[in-house]
């Protein structure tokens, strides 16, 4: 019973590692810069683990290094988490049914998911013989564990880190690149999708600028997923007719 | 601050972030039938929140001048075509990253 145990998360985590490489390249050179940030302003390592444990978001904890070295402003803390991190209430829409029926680990994969976990554990599918809890569980806790292990690192060994080679963080410019190609190559029933996600947001950032686009971005998609039901639903439908055939 | 205010500042971040991962499950409580427009936004908005992400990735992009976009879309380029050809993850993104590490160390300095 016991070996069983050990076999079933032994074979979700060999699974999920695979699919969790591009992250840690991402994550740890994001965790690192995030690091000597904080050791920069003088926090220790202690703080800064803290932070990455129970925050886990890359963008508010940036932005919450400005607000740490302020005044003591706990609702604007509250307000400002809530706004930058908005976007993850589409990745809670888009995962509804397939975090459904998995328990107590719903809870940690819910609070685990960043742009980077959602993005993976979107498109993975474990093989058969794996337990599909487990298997979102690992991949959300390695990334987690990537992400609080460099920043404490990164404020530990500050200094000691080379910084004149940069561009590792394309890893994750990459990984939703990958990731959006291959909503396209599941068939034309993503397209509009697509378009909508990739216009709307680029003309919320044009009229808005890098600062505050998101949420305008979120706002319009919407209204044009609204707008254009009807013919993504057929698309849909059709789809669903022909996987049948 | 004092050492209470940043753990009190810390907590409230991390209940703000909780806060929108948490707050379409505990909307939406899965005991109940998903309502239809739900279900049509759990198809329709995925690739679209994929198409946010990447213009995310870029809204740091400057047309001013060709260091400021073009590593950026030889390396997506590259991305898109490598894994048009061996449909891989780890191996598109592998070779997306390490020609956009060569693009902006050594190339568009």
């Amino acid at each position: 019973m016991k070996n069983n145990f050990y076999k079933r998360h032994l074979a979700a985590a060999r699974a999920a590692f695979p699919l969790t490489v591009p992250v840690l390249a991402g994550y740890t050179f994001l965790g690192l810069s995030y690091g000597v940030l904080m050791a920069s302003r003088g926090f220790s390592p202690l703080i800064t683990m803290l932070a990455s444990i129970s925050i886990y978001g890359g963008s508010i904890q940036y932005a919450l290094v400005g607000l740490l070295t302020g005044a003591f402003s706990p609702i604007e803390t509250f307000i400002l988490a809530f706004v930058i991190d908005a976007r993850h209430i589409f990745y809670g829409i888009s995962m509804l049914d397939k975090y459904k029926g998995m328990g107590l680990k719903k809870l940690y994969l819910i609070f685990a998911m960043t742009d980077e976990t959602f993005s993976v554990n979107y498109i993975a599918e474990p093989p058969k013989e794996i337990d599909r809890g487990l298997f979102y569980t690992y991949i959300s806790f390695f990334d987690h564990s990537y992400w609080v292990t460099f920043s404490t690192l990164g404020c530990l060994f500050g200094s000691l880190i080379p910084t004149d080679i940069k561009g590792f963080d394309f890893a994750m410019t990459a990984l939703f690149v990958v990731i959006l190609l291959e909503q396209l190559l599941e068939g034309v029933k993503n397209l509009p999708s697509v378009l909508i996600g990739v216009g709307g947001s680029a003309l919320a950032l044009l009229v808005f600028g890098g600062g505050d686009f998101l949420i305008p971005a979120m706002v319009l998609m919407l209204l044009l997923l609204a707008v254009f039901k009807k013919p993504i639903d057929s698309l849909h439908d059709r789809a669903e007719e022909e996987g049948r055939k | 601050m004092s050492g209470f205010e940043i753990i009190v500042t810390i907590a409230l971040a991390a209940i703000g972030t909780a806060a929108t991962r948490y707050l379409p499950f505990i909307v939406f409580n899965s005991n109940k039938p998903t309502p239809k427009y739900l279900v049509y936004l759990g198809k329709a908005l995925p690739p679209a929140v994929f198409g946010m992400l990447v213009v995310y990735c870029l809204k740091a992009l400057s047309f001013t001048d060709v260091s400021g976009y073009l590593p950026e879309l030889l390396a997506i380029a590259l991305t898109v075509g490598v894994h048009l050809a061996f449909r891989r993850m780890l191996v598109s993104v592998a070779a997306g990253m390490a020609a956009y590490i060569l693009l902006v160390n050594f190339i568009f300095i």
